[in-house]
């Protein structure tokens, strides 16, 4: 049995991991097929995938899981300034920081649950938000943000004499179609230990934390250690996610921990999906692609694009549409959180999976209605 | 003592806008039971009802002088208010009162808009989990204030109080004490005022037959539903008169703040921070931490505690908040299974 579903389990892994290599093929047909935006893809979808496994699978919503990513940003970016340009020591130890952090942060916070556990993530977030312009200033560096410099240290580089002043795997530039495949690999690994996750004893305990804590507790199950834990595995992925950030754009800054971008990956989550292993990703990957289409859209644009319209009705159009790209980018985004919220609190894999049933109900219409037609049972 | 008083006023003032925004969210939580994150919205909404006022009776027709010359040497241009030339002082006296008048444009508006929201939205989320609600409500809270920003601009819009107070009073004359204290006007009346709405609404519910159904539904939903009364339209006014209370606190702010479309969101945290401290659901604890919370965020942010504790101000109000919840369950006044998961 374990061995079928390892197997199957695999087999889903390698179609995976074959649409995100592909990815460059697929998606130029869409205008995104650029690396810059499929590392945006690669970085929020472990983001998400990792604030699933505290959100979808333990239920704990938590509203301030951008502390983390920018938390993990601040923890590459010194990396690469105190020791090497290398990603993978800028990583680790945005890994580190980011799990650390949470560590800490979990111990207060999840000793209650339900909407306070929300607000105290959320005081959290703003505390390191407020400190990080203020307090935390020598090594944040407040509104300019963490830069590199030709004059940081850099022991290892020295050490070995590398040079290179942006972000290199071994001269490899982590800045296109490279680092892309970076993100991408970082991603397929992260996934796997999600999916490894869910199938394991582990996995089973957050989910029953999920469904009634209260009747785990009566049974003599000690709750407290898995919902840290999953806690902690979140925030090491969101530690590595503002890594990946870092890596791909040596710069960080402190509205990364802002609470809307606590509220986006929330919405990224519930778009695709709480609870699925597919769905965070997917989400993730629809927000950053609307985010790069829309909010390039101006006015003009959109003339061009309806000029096919007569006159009169183009303008209107354009009137129309105007508010909701661009700078209202965000409008977007609120009604598009309020419509998943109120009629797929599922997401699109509930979404996918409801028209699937349709369709195999459809297909195999005579016999149900047959066996409808026989006294209830 | 002077810095006593003004540090302590401070804090008043300061909780006085927590408390109003905090007694809302407390009243919608406590009888509805929905957590509702665009409350913040609520309350920038309400400051800019005192924007669109001011801006509709500052309505200006141009006139040109040829008697008197510009520095320039051209004529010189009048501007005055349509408001003026129709009304005489009448219209000079909408102009200078804008801000206080500009609440009986908001009790409609926040009415209508409180009305809406709990009809439209807030009606289908009773049976919803709170997770679901604090989305649906945060995502409602971000279009509300992408419309703002869309119609208002990305800018702070400055209102002023009426000019007959916006000097200030020299409280040591007044109360007969210290040396040279003062304090704007403006924010005396508001202070002022914020006590009178929490008065009004708890006298609201504490003696009258209509508030004293409301609590007993608070208490107990289902029998007051089998006595055959319908608590849910009662309910409905009770959400209008928390967006009532948080709008009329918008526009009463808006002169000592300017408004601009993230103030909502800027004051939601910090209220919900109040609401918890206070106790989930709890009237007077609501007030009673909105003003402490005031008090104390206003001492911590003097000069001589941040040079001690830097930046303490700005955390404080999150380190009451963790303290509070970690050591009382159920806040400061929280009644007794109300939320102590």
């Amino acid at each position: 049995m374990t061995f079928y579903k390892t197997r199957k389990d695999l087999l889903y892994l390698a179609i995976f991991a074959l649409v995100i290599v592909a990815m460059p093929l697929w998606l130029k047909p869409f205008g995104a097929g650029y690396p810059d935006l499929m590392q945006r893809f690669m970085i929020f979808g472990v983001f998400a995938i990792g604030f699933n496994i505290l959100f979808g699978m333990t239920g704990y919503l938590s509203f301030g899981h951008a502390a983390f990513l920018g938390a993990g940003s601040y923890a590459a970016v010194w990396s690469f300034k105190l020791l090497s340009l290398n990603p993978i020591p800028a990583l680790l130890f945005a890994m580190v920081v980011g799990g650390v952090f949470a560590a800490l942060v979990g111990v207060v916070s999840l000793r209650r649950s339900g909407i306070y556990f929300s607000i105290l993530t959320l005081a959290f977030a703003q505390m390191s938000y407020s400190l990080a312009y203020s307090v935390l200033m020598p090594i944040t560096h407040g509104d300019s943000g963490l830069q590199l410099a030709n004059t940081d240290p850099r022991v290892l580089d020295r050490l070995f004499g590398a040079d290179g002043t942006l972000p290199n795997l071994f001269g490899l530039s982590m800045h296109g179609m490279y680092g892309f495949y970076f993100c991408a690999l970082i991603l397929l690994a992260c996934f796997y230990f999600s999916m490894r996750l869910d199938n394991s004893p582990f996995g089973m305990a957050l989910r029953a934390i999920k469904s009634n804590q209260t009747r785990m507790s009566y049974t003599g199950f000690n709750t407290k250690p898995y919902a840290r834990t999953a806690f902690i595995i979140s925030g090491m992925y969101a530690g590595l996610a503002g890594g990946m950030l870092a890596v791909t754009d040596p710069l960080a800054g402190a509205e990364r921990m802002q609470w809307t971008a606590s509220g986006e990956v929330v919405l990224m989550t519930i778009l695709g999906g709480a609870g699925t292993l597919l769905g965070p990703f997917i989400g993730a990957v629809i927000i950053k692609y609307f985010e790069n289409i829309f909010s390039a859209f101006s006015d003009a644009k959109l003339n061009e694009i309806f000029a096919f319209l007569p006159d009169g009705l183009q303008d209107f159009i354009v009137m129309i549409v105007s508010p909701f790209v661009g700078e209202g980018w965000h409008l977007t985004l609120g009604i598009m959180f309020m419509l998943i919220v109120i009629f797929l609190p599922g997401g699109i894999m509930e979404g996918c999976r409801r028209v699937m049933k349709n369709l195999r109900r459809r297909s195999s219409e005579h016999p149900t209605r047959r066996s409808q037609l026989k006294p209830a049972e | 003592m002077d810095w006593l008083i003004l540090q302590f006023l401070n804090g008043l003032d300061k909780g006085g806008a927590y408390a109003l925004i905090a007694l809302g969210l407390t009243l919608v939580f406590g009888t509805l039971g929905v957590v509702n994150f665009a409350h913040g919205a609520l309350f920038m909404i309400g400051a800019f009802c005192a924007v669109v006022f001011s801006r509709l009776v500052r309505l200006e027709t141009v006139t040109v002088d040829p008697e008197r010359l510009s520095p320039w040497g051209t004529p010189l241009e009048v501007r005055t208010p349509v408001v003026e030339l129709w009304l005489g002082d009448f219209g000079t006296f909408l102009v200078q009162y804008s801000v206080p008048l500009a609440i009986l444009l908001a009790i409609p508006v926040m009415l209508l808009i409180g009305w809406a929201m709990e009809r439209g939205l807030i009606r289908h989320f009773y049976k919803r989990t709170h997770a679901e609600q604090i989305l649906v409500t945060f995502g409602l809270a971000i279009v509300l204030q992408e419309i703002v920003k869309a119609s208002f601009g990305a800018n702070a819009i400055p209102v002023y109080a009426p000019p007959a107070v916006s000097s200030s009073l020299n409280l040591s004359a007044s109360l007969g004490i210290g040396t040279d204290i003062f304090y704007p006007w403006w924010r005396l009346i508001y202070l002022g005022s914020a006590l009178l709405i929490i008065g009004l609404v708890i006298a609201f519910l504490q003696f009258t037959t209509y508030g004293m159904v409301i609590r007993a539904g608070m208490e107990d939903r289902q029998t007051v539903g089998f006595l055959g009364i319908n608590i849910q339209k009662r309910f409905t006014v009770v959400f209008g008169i928390a967006a009532v209370v948080a709008g009329v606190a918008g526009v009463l702010y808006s002169p000592i703040v300017s408004p601009n479309y993230h103030l909502g969101m800027d004051f939601l945290v910090l209220s919900f921070v109040v609401v918890v401290v206070g106790g989930m659901g709890s009237i007077p604890g609501a007030v009673l931490a909105g003003f402490l919370l005031g008090i104390v965020e206003s001492f911590a942010s003097m000069a001589a505690v941040t040079r001690v504790l830097p930046a303490i101000d700005q955390v404080i109000l999150y380190v009451v908040a963790i303290i509070v919840l970690l050591t009382l369950p159920r806040g400061l006044m929280g009644r007794k299974g109300v939320m102590e998961g």
